[in-house]
């Protein structure tokens, strides 16, 4: 673990991989710290926002330092199932990167179990790490203005979900009608870090 | 009578802003809020708000509200000629306030007496032009319903504090994670040079113009989190110095970051304006 300075109100952890990641986050999670105003985990870090107000980076250091990970939370996470229309505008080229054709990329993605790594890019937008398999994927050369919301999406080692119509460069593989982020609901994103993913082929 | 004020003209931009949404970053929800918090809070405090009421942030002036009914108003940050400034002010039912483009200072802050009472997003009245959450930005027209005033009426008439100046600020600004990707001439070059404010900036960040600084060590950086004034170098050298609005996490080498207490500042800067970084922590 290295802890490195991020301004005057937070500190990043780092991490040596998304395993440990979600294991730490989950126990910082579980028994904040007075002064702990929000935790974002990521890829390889954990960053620790403190309210400079209530407690010092010193004592919030001392804190993540002396905190067990919890390796089983990536085994207890929530499950959802995404109901997938694989139609996706880009399926021919992800079939094509990957060597195989495209009842096979359907046959993968729906054949493994990914967890949301963490969100970002846009509010609910969970990144998704596969169990098994060898995720490459590069993005489009040229991104979108305009992806659909519901799309369902591959870029890098994630697969993705769009909870909302924006721009993106990630290669679109379906959709579904399940709404990610809706305000109504509490909490208001379903892929939350640490939740368990199972996506399965529905016809249109 | 009408507890409400009636947008006439919204200016260039006049969003509603509070404390933000802070604590919902792992859900890749950005804190957004007041760009400037001092000046956001101040102006709660001189009409006897909780210093997290929302008000309207709004951004080199134009605005122009008529009230329905009387309010006690403040205005904070940037100082509009001819508007009273620092001091609360009441504003008769019917009347117009109108704010002129601030001579210095980017951002002014006009809180009423009981807060901008509108629906609330995610525990928030923010506007964040980055992921779009919250109410949209005010337009000609619209009516913005006024809360109920839940503490005493302060004692103060006036609050004696610093306005944003009109020439080169000087921020102070502490290594960032990855500092260690650049090598100590970059970070001279950091604290050496005079850095120009771009006409691209906005409520995500401020964007800057200067002798770009070269990367030391190369490669792909997996995204991650940070928090509002962090100096994030993209493949161009040059700093984008993010605000409020910034994305939760970012894939680009975070060398640096502003003190917070000073990123109050860099909200007031202004296109064109100078802005120079110090490692001096005095």
């Amino acid at each position: 673990m290295r802890v490195l300075p991020s301004g005057s109100t937070a500190l990043l952890v780092e991490l040596d991989g998304l395993g440990e990641v979600l294991a730490l986050y989950a126990a910082l999670d579980e028994e904040r710290a007075p002064g702990v105003v929000d935790l974002v985990p990521a890829g390889r870090t954990v960053l620790v926002v403190t309210d400079p107000g209530q407690t010092t980076l010193a004592a919030v250091e001392a804190w993540v330092r002396g905190t067990t990970p919890r390796p089983g939370a990536r085994d207890a996470g929530e499950r959802v199932e995404i109901p997938v229309v694989y139609d996706g505008e880009d399926l021919p080229d992800v079939a094509r990167l990957l060597g195989c054709d495209e009842d096979e990329v359907v046959r993968r993605h729906t054949g493994t179990e990914w967890t949301v790594a963490f969100c970002g890019f846009a509010p609910g937008f969970g990144y998704l790490t596969a169990d098994d398999g060898d995720w490459q994927i590069a993005r489009r050369s040229s991104p979108r203005t305009r992806v659909p919301a519901g799309s369902v999406a591959l870029a890098g080692e994630y697969s993705g979900v769009y909870p909302r119509q924006s721009p993106g460069g990630w290669q679109l593989i379906g959709r579904t009608e399940l709404a990610v982020f809706d305000l109504h609901r509490d909490p208001p994103a379903l892929l939350t870090p640490g939740t368990r993913v199972r996506f399965t082929a529905v016809t249109a | 009578m009408n507890r409400e004020l009636t947008v006439v003209e919204p200016g260039p931009l006049t969003t509603v802003q509070d404390a933000g949404r802070p604590g919902q970053g792992a859900l890749g929800i950005g804190r957004s809020g007041a760009c400037d918090r001092a000046a956001h809070r101040l102006a709660n405090r001189l009409v006897g708000n909780p210093e997290d009421a929302a008000v309207l942030e709004v951004t080199f002036g134009g605005l122009v509200l008529r009230a329905g009914t009387d309010v006690l108003v403040a205005l904070t940050g940037a100082r509009c000629p001819g508007t009273p400034h620092l001091a609360p002010t009441w504003l008769p039912a019917g009347a117009e306030l109108r704010l002129a483009p601030p001579t210095s200072g980017l951002r002014t802050y006009l809180a009423v007496r009981g807060g901008v009472d509108v629906e609330p997003v995610l525990g928030s009245r923010s506007t964040d032009v980055m992921s779009g959450l919250g109410p949209p930005a005010l337009r000609a027209g619209d009516r913005l319903p006024v809360g109920e005033p839940t503490l005493p009426l302060p004692g103060v008439d006036l609050a004696p504090v610093a306005e944003p100046p009109a020439g080169t600020v000087q921020v102070r600004v502490l290594p960032g994670p990855r500092r260690d990707w650049f090598d100590d001439s970059a970070w001279e070059l950091l604290l050496g040079q005079e850095y120009r404010v771009s006409s691209d900036s906005n409520r995500v960040g401020v964007r800057l113009e200067g002798e770009p600084l070269q990367r030391g060590r190369q490669g792909e950086l997996p995204s991650e989190g940070m928090v509002r004034g962090a100096l994030q170098i993209p493949p161009s050298g040059v700093p984008v110095l993010f605000l409020a609005d910034h994305p939760v996490t970012g894939g680009y080498p975070v060398v640096g970051y502003v003190a917070d207490p000073d990123v109050d500042r860099c909200a007031q800067l202004r296109p064109g304006q100078g802005l120079r970084f110090s490692s001096r922590l005095s």
